[in-house]
């Protein structure tokens, strides 16, 4: 018997403006303990909207959604956002808090003793390989954007959750940084046995990323599977965005000779 | 005279713990209690447009009223809802002085905080505000960690300008029995007294200054997250309220209170008074400045003990009588009337404050004028001026009626300045007071009223309630009464408006009592 999902999507809808604009519509979707799913899809194809749902930052109209086995609508809203950690599109960092207060911020609302959440913090710093001595008490305003996004992510791992939602963390970085974080999250991921969703618009990062893709357009879930899964689906749009990245590479393979600098 | 050595700087000085002990009080009293009710109600109508709309509205039109009409409105008010407390739970409060002043100033610095609050606000960005929610925070935590931190600077900046108008507007409270640095204000317009004005400007304006600046150094402070800044503007504004409080304290409380309207006369009656009680051994302190619609019910209520009002005043204002008799009877029945509200008329000082129709000498005999049926063919072709009150008191429809006076214009005018206007033609008659020396320094003349259509005016002494049966008090005052004739009270008046240093109310009580204690 397999184990049963810890995030389930079960026929949900969402819509905005009094129902004109039907932002998630009937999306059925489950991610297992342990898995790493993208979700990709253009802008206004409701990928954001699915992740919100999932904590509750929005409520769904329709369906079912469970996490961890429990019904959303049955669990505190609050409870459920401590349980679950974000990671959110450019940050979201306090402009108001050190670097450690930002991260310890969520143990701190739990009522953690300081010196615990100080212990955490220097740990979850690490992790995400900022230094210690260099930045715990810096303000966001004096990171780059690439460590930004490593105070979220240690942010989002603070309160020890099994799952993490992500909303194009990486989009705003440029590509060497991007590319680095990337793969230092995704080597967390495995470490510590998160499960992740991570909503991108690039597909060439799903399928470096994560074990499996879903595509969403206009609301719907056009396809969703491991990338040679998708290379199979019958959709235009899913095959268009394959085969932008494969186009890609092979131009860069007879652009770029193997042994080159890099 | 040199500006710098002029005595009346020093007389000045000596005043400033009390003045502004009592305007930072007053002050500081109205900005927290504008805080108090500000924040909440901006903090709970940020997100109702309805009621964020009604709000600012309803704030704007505050701010629209002048101040002095919203403190003066406050004193009714109050007055009526003492009278009800009184009824209904057994206990009233007074209505004059600090409690009408301080909820006139909070009303009138809510709109700063409530507007920037509200703004700043709703300016956090919406991402932080998702974050806030995502991270887990509740409604109240957002609020509290995230939202109010994050709008404090635009928050500080509408205190500060709340601060800057509350301490500007705090002069204003002075006529409802308030003391402030409005009292230098009020007291050298009065008695051309410029030195003073001056003085109570710059106290005020150093003093917003400084409040503006403390408060700015706790606004940089927070905003640079150094708690050395925010610390030393926190203790800089306890030190500054401590510093009030302090003197204050100390000083034990003041035994007879003398009150005074806004006038020359008054001010130097009242010093007169008070060195008459200090001579004989009391303590005793003058409440200047009060509104003649303030300092009646001032006097009922015992706020002060002993104030010099005119019959004909309370006649109609008090009484609300419109026929007129005879001096004497007049005197007689007001005596009794007052008695019924426990007021005492001790008696007369010997000269009469009255209305009368005054204009240049010269003019006059031109024209063969000498009483007001003379007047009466002219005044077609004539203006008249006359203080803000006159053309809205019954003398004034009493007259008209009388003598038949229909004027081609009449404008209203500060009593100091309507002698120089007559005087130099500006206008033809003015509406002046008997005892005002200005009469004789610009030769004008008073015509006579056959008719007696205006009453008569007695400079009366009044005891308050308190004091009924207070012997040493009236012995105090005994010397004075009967002994202050017209001419006198002309001079003194004239000293007053002399515009030196020996001019000041103490200085002119001082020449008066020399000159009456003799008789």
């Amino acid at each position: 018997m397999p184990t049963p999902p810890l995030i389930a999507f079960a026929h949900v809808g969402k819509s905005f403006d009094d129902g004109r604009v039907r932002a998630v519509d009937n999306v059925s979707l489950e991610v297992a303990a342990g898995e790493f799913l993208a979700i990709v899809g253009g802008s206004g194809s409701g990928k954001t909207t699915l992740l919100r749902l999932a904590n509750r930052l929005i409520e769904a109209d329709t369906g079912h959604i469970t996490v961890e086995g429990y019904d959303v609508r049955a669990v505190d809203p609050v409870a459920l956002r401590r349980r679950i950690g974000y990671v959110f599109q450019s940050g979201g960092l306090f402009p108001h808090f050190s670097v450690a207060g930002n991260i310890g911020i969520t143990p701190k609302l739990q009522g953690l003793p300081a010196e615990e959440i100080s212990a955490a913090v220097d740990e979850l710093l690490e992790l995400v390989r900022l230094d210690r001595a260099l930045y715990r008490e810096r303000f966001p305003h004096e990171l780059s954007g690439g460590q930004r996004q490593r105070v979220g992510v240690a942010r989002a791992l603070a309160a020890r959750p099994k799952i993490v939602l992500m909303d194009e963390p990486f989009g705003a970085l440029d590509p060497l940084t991007r590319d680095a974080l990337g793969d230092d999250y995704r080597a967390l991921h495995d470490k510590l046995g998160l499960t992740t969703v991570m909503i991108t618009h690039d597909m060439t990062e799903a399928i470096l990323l994560a074990d499996r893709v879903a595509v969403m357009g206009s609301g719907r879930l056009l396809a969703q599977g491991t990338p040679a899964e998708l290379s199979r689906s019958g959709d235009s749009y899913v095959g268009e965005l394959l085969r932008t990245p494969r186009r890609q590479a092979e131009r860069l393979n007879v652009l770029l000779p193997r042994d080159g600098a890099a | 005279m040199n500006l710098f050595t002029d005595p009346r700087w020093s007389e000045a000085l000596s005043h400033l713990t009390d003045y502004l002990g009592n305007h930072v009080r007053v002050s500081v009293a109205a900005l927290a209690l504008g805080l108090l009710v500000s924040l909440p109600l901006a903090v709970f109508a940020r997100n109702h447009p309805l009621m964020r709309g009604a709000l600012l509205g309803l704030a704007s039109i505050v701010q629209t009223v002048p101040g002095l009409a919203l403190l003066a409105l406050f004193y009714p008010l109050l007055l009526a809802l003492a009278a009800v407390a009184l009824v209904w739970f057994g206990f009233g409060f007074s209505a004059f002085g600090f409690l009408p002043a301080v909820l006139a100033l909070a009303l009138y610095s809510m709109l700063p905080v409530l507007r920037n609050t509200i703004t700043g606000l709703n300016g956090v960005d919406a991402a932080i505000l998702e974050a806030a929610q995502g991270v887990g925070m509740t409604p109240r935590q957002s609020l509290f960690m995230v939202e109010l931190p994050l709008a404090l600077p635009v928050i500080m900046a509408g205190i500060r300008t709340s601060a800057v108008w509350v301490i500007g507007t705090a002069t204003l409270s002075t006529p409802i029995g308030q003391t402030s640095l409005g009292n230098y204000i009020f007291a050298g317009l009065q008695t051309q007294n410029w030195v003073f004005v001056l003085f109570g400007c710059l106290a005020a304006a150093v003093l917003a200054l400084a409040v503006d600046q403390l408060l700015a150094l706790i606004e940089t402070g927070i905003r640079n997250r150094s708690r050395l800044r925010a610390g030393l503007g926190g203790i800089g504004i306890a030190a500054l309220v401590a510093a009030t409080l302090v003197p204050s304290l100390a000083r034990p409380p003041s035994g007879y209170v003398v009150g005074a309207k806004t006038f020359a006369e008054q001010y130097v009656l009242s010093a007169l008074m008070t060195q008459r009680l200090q001579a004989s051994g009391l303590t005793a302190a003058t409440r200047e400045g009060l509104g003649s619609n303030v300092i009646f019910g001032a006097l009922t209520s015992n706020d002060i003990d002993v104030y010099v009002d005119y019959s004909g005043t309370l006649w109609a204002n008090q009484l609300h009588r419109t026929d007129i008799k005879p001096r004497q009877e007049l005197l007689a029945e007001l005596k009794t009337t007052l008695a019924q509200q426990n007021v005492t008329l001790s008696g007369e000082l010997g000269f009469e404050n009255a209305y009368a129709l005054v204009m240049p000498r010269k003019r006059a005999e031109e024209l063969g004028i000498h009483s007001i049926p003379d007047l009466a063919s002219h005044t077609a072709t004539m203006s008249i001026a006359a203080d803000y009150e006159f053309f809205s008191r019954p003398e004034w429809a009493g007259l008209r009626q009388a003598y038949g006076l229909s004027f081609h214009a009449q404008r209203q005018m500060q009593p100091d300045f309507m002698y120089a206007a007559v005087a130099s033609g500006e206008v033809d008659v003015i509406a002046g007071y008997t005892s005002d020396g200005l009469i004789a320094k610009y030769d004008l003349v008073v015509l006579d009223d056959p008719k007696h259509a205006i009453p008569p005016y007695d400079a009366i002494v009044l005891i308050s309630p308190k004091r009924a049966g207070d012997q040493t008090l009236r012995a105090a005052l005994q010397p004075l009464l009967g002994k202050i004739d017209i001419a006198t009270m002309r001079e003194a008046n004239l000293r007053a408006a002399g515009g030196d240093g020996a001019s000041s109310p103490d200085a002119v009580a001082r020449w008066l009592w020399e000159k009456i204690s003799k008789r």
